[in-house]
């Protein structure tokens, strides 16, 4: 991938340069002493930083910057956030690996957009994929600098140096050293970087491979971690908005003179949002409710029942993912075909921390603390919408109680903000669980139709891929099918509420539908569904991804047990191969899946931090256990009926599974991404493993008791 | 409806003056200004609000102030002594058993009221015991087994 595409996906198509160029003047003049290097993404460019001049050929494309401080501390500043995907310790483990300092010496300044230059959002397990080369590089080009100023100072040529825990030491006399921070002490010097850099050996590291626990852990058991909804600012009002039933509906009238009556409360009204604000949230709360509404109703056009036939009449054809062969030819040798469609209803991102922001006008300018995936994204959205110019609103650091795409879209940031600038007062407002669950930007509903055919001996002769709102993450065939053919259908507005990025968007639903659909041309021929598996895939990554799992999980057959059988499935997302192999057992008379076991492989490349990436792992497997079986969104037309987590089961304690994860060896291979990849295969694995283990075959998530009974009785 | 209160709140005598129908949470949250304690789903079915109440865990939504009248309430701040960290913190570090976090003070507090009950649980009575602790990020295993290097710990001592 070249960096012009890396800029695509990293930046889409925000109009960036100008916040950039103000951040980066404002931010070197704001630092103290020290070194500073300048890093890009996607290519190294030199900038004339000294030059001024030659400002105007700047491009948007350098997005951290590391300094050595004079007291020898490592400060990075980077614009991405930590919302328990763990880059606070990866990246700090990287930077620490290749400038030779110790990690505790490492300070991850994050998030923050007077602080930190531009960065266009956290997501798509693209941190590590893209920012960590580049951070290497950083480091690397630092410590060169620093063997400079130390040959200099010392009197020493370079290539009788060496760089060793925040010191740089003569190689033959480990007595001869000065640390970095007395090479910076009283200076200012600014880097960027300019050529390609040379990295460490693989056999040279001493941190990166190494299982580390993450660094800010005892924050987050102390309780003294702070998130959005724990600032706490004088004169504060906590808000509570009255919302409509449904999505689309607009506000008819109010009365809000019982509420006004309470004692000080503050009832503000702009346009359709409604709030009652107060210094106590009980209050507020109790305000809110005695505020009475009227909204239209919006036309209902579908419900989670007729949803995926309305999505199948509605969408068009909008593009082919990949065609090859020919189909007619394809069934034709065919000596079985198989045709089947897919539903996956509509999820929720359901983080345990709430929407929330807490916002403050301080003169003229705005400060921000709030649960977002894309601070810089919030910057300029909140000066469009409150008209102020980009250097007056400031996003500040805090952590975010889980994302997985959910906050990459943050309507109570502007909510918070117009109310506080009303009140005139700072406004914090924390969406109930409710609101939560209303205004998530859902994971799409999903249908997918495949038809395909098989030949006795096993090989795929056809297939045909028809996915409705699903989009292409993760389509592209790895089973070396020679006739195929994958067109994606959507429409814009199609759907009854909004919807955005879910863990490994799609991906979830396309790689329940593909690899429940190898194992039925599996089960027509009568093939064990590895072996159909291991017979057609094309792509010798997946293959010893596979052949690792399954040696891992020590696989004999499907069947398993009585009542019990294992499932496979693979997919590719972010640059990640995965195959995961799950068993369970069916309680045949109440339909209950009880998961047994699970056994993930990954190819991922390099995996800069064992620990973290399993506890990644771990992590998107036990939250796919919850889109697999019990994950529904129920509405109808605009109207969400889900409220809380009594009609939303997601995965708990009790039916959380042992969980193996293991790694290709694959050091030298650059680092995929990790926080997202593992939980694509969760929904086909668990189906397959169901059919193993019960006979039914069910063709819908989640994969409940009832629809496992229906398909039994079939 | 204000009204007096006093209870101890992390081994301090605490008095209050306020409406004593209000939840436990977010006296706490607002007027104690602990904020540790996590508001998750307001209704009982998460765990992030999960306290101790006379070494008892308590979900602070669901629980009126009026409630702890002269009670030993414990939070997340609180469970460190003299510096030290409560084994389960420890623990939970160790196995690193949070991502996000925000579940983690409620897993954390739940789990010391589990031990405080039964010093000495199997497996299953943790899973039953943690069960209603919600956790999104999918921890649920390190946790486990950060209870169970706790307890092993602990040797049944240690009652808050
Ligand atoms: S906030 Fe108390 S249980 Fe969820
Ligand atoms: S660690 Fe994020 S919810 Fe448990």
């Amino acid at each position: 991938m070249n960096s012009k595409e890396i800029n695509k996906i990293y930046f889409g198509d925000v109009d960036t340069l100008n916040i950039f160029r103000h951040n980066r003047r404002d931010f070197i003049k704001k630092l103290g002493g020290g070194l500073i290097i300048i890093f890009t993404i996607g290519k190294y460019k030199a900038f004339a930083m000294e030059d001024e001049a030659e400002d105007n050929n700047e491009e948007l494309d350098f997005n951290a910057y590391i300094r050595i401080r004079e007291d020898g501390k490592v400060e990075c500043y980077t614009g991405k956030i930590e919302m328990g995907q763990g880059i606070t310790t990866s990246l700090a483990q990287v930077l620490a690996e290749e400038l030779e300092v110790t990690l505790d010496s490492v300070e991850m300044i994050m998030g923050d957009t007077d602080l930190c230059p531009y960065d266009a959002g956290t997501w798509g397990s693209l941190t590590t994929r893209f920012f960590d080369p580049i951070l290497r590089a950083a480091a690397v080009e630092a410590r060169m600098e620093l063997i400079k100023l130390a040959a200099a100072q010392m009197k020493v040529p370079e290539n009788e140096l060496k760089t060793e825990a925040g010191t740089v030491v003569k190689i033959l006399d480990n007595s001869i050293k000065i640390s970095y921070g007395a090479l910076t002490k009283g200076k200012k010097i600014v880097k960027t970087i300019n050529k390609p850099p040379i990295f460490k050996k693989i056999n040279e590291y001493k941190q990166v491979g190494n299982p580390i626990n993450a660094t800010n852990a005892k924050l987050k058991v102390t309780g003294q971690a702070k998130y959005a909804g724990d600032i706490q600012l004088p004169d504060m009002l906590y808000a509570s908005i009255s919302r409509p039933s449904a999505h689309g509906s607009k506000l008819l009238s109010v009365d809000s003179i019982k509420a006004e009556a309470i004692e000080g409360v503050k009832i503000i009204i702009i346009d359709d949002l409604v709030a009652a604000l107060h210094t106590n949230p009980t209050v507020a709360m109790k305000a809110q409710q005695a505020i009475k509404t009227t909204w239209s109703t919006p036309e209902v056009l579908a419900n989670d029942e007729t949803i995926f036939k309305y999505l199948v009449q509605n969408a068009v054809e909008t593009s082919i993912v990949e065609e090859k062969g020919n189909l007619t030819t394809g069934f034709n040798e065919a000596d079985y075909a198989a045709e089947f469609e897919y539903h996956d209803g509509y999820k929720s991102h359901a983080p345990m921390e709430t929407h929330s922001a807490t916002v403050q006008f301080d003169g003229d300018k705005l400060i921000i603390w709030a649960s977002t995936q894309t601070p810089f994204g919030t910057r300029q959205e909140l000066s469009r919408k409150l008209d102020m110019p980009l250097e007056k609103v400031h996003v500040k650091q805090v952590l975010l109680g889980g994302g997985f795409g959910g906050k990459i879209y943050g309507n109570q940031i502007v909510e918070a903000a117009l109310l506080a600038k009303k009140a005139g007062v700072p406004v914090q407002l924390a969406w109930t669980r409710k609101e939560e669950f209303m205004y998530n930007m859902f994971r799409p509903a999903a249908v997918m139709q495949i038809k395909a055919g098989v030949k006795n001996d096993g090989k795929i002769s056809a297939w045909k891929y028809q996915i409705y709102c699903a989009g292409s993450r993760g389509v592209n065939d790895f089973y070396g099918i020679t006739n195929l053919r994958s067109a994606l259908y959507d429409k814009k507005n199609i759907h009854p509420f909004g919807v955005g990025a879910w863990r490994a968007p799609g991906n979830n639903s396309t790689t329940f539908a593909r690899e429940s659909h190898i194992d039925i041309l599996a089960d027509k021929i009568g093939m064990d569904p590895l072996e159909l598996r291991l017979k057609n895939i094309s792509d010798a990554k997946m293959e010893r991804t596979l052949r690792l799992a399954a040696k891992t999980f020590g696989y004999t057959s499907a069947k398993t047990g009585i009542n019990k059988g294992c499932g496979i499935a693979l997919g590719v997302d972010a640059g990640t191969y995965v195959a995961l192999i799950s068993e369970v057992e069916v309680d045949p008379e109440s339909g209950v899946v009880t998961p047994l076991r699970m056994v993930c492989a990954q190819d991922m490349g390099q995996v800069v931090n064992p620990h973290g990436a399993t506890v990644q792992t771990e992590g998107g497997l036990t939250m796919g256990l919850g889109y697999a079986l019990y994950e529904d969104i129920q509405f109808n037309g605009g109207e969400v009926k889900t409220h809380n987590f009594h009609n939303y089961e997601i995965t708990r304690f009790s039916v959380t599974p042992a969980i193996e994860s293991v790694f290709v060896e694959d050091m030298e291979s650059p680092p995929q991404g990790g926080g997202e990849p593992a939980i694509i295969c969760v929904g086909g694995a668990i189906a397959n493993a169901v059919f193993h283990a019960s006979g039914a075959r069910v063709h819908q998530m989640p994969i409940t008791p009832e629809r496992i009974l229906k398909a039994l009785k079939k | 409806m204000k009204e007096k209160i006093k209870f101890s709140l992390n081994g301090r005598p605490i008095e209050l003056e306020t409406d004593t129908s209000q939840t436990l949470l977010w006296v706490i949250r607002t007027e104690l200004g602990l904020t540790g304690t996590k508001h998750g789903c307001s209704i009982g079915f998460c765990g992030t609000c999960t306290i101790l109440v006379d070494g008892i865990a308590e979900r602070s939504c669901s629980l009126t102030v009026k409630k702890i009248e002269g009670k030993n309430v414990t939070t997340i701040e609180g469970l460190a002594q003299d510096g030290k960290l409560h084994p389960v913190q420890e623990s939970f570090i160790r196995h690193d058993a949070q991502q996000c976090g925000f579940c983690t003070p409620g897993m954390i507090m739940n789990a010391v009221g589990l031990l405080n009950t039964i010093p000495n649980p199997s497996h299953k009575q943790i899973i039953n015991g943690m069960n209603d602790n919600l956790c999104r990020c999918g921890s649920y295993n390190s946790i486990t087994k950060a209870i169970e290097s706790a307890a092993q710990e602990m040797k049944g001592g240690n009652k808050l």
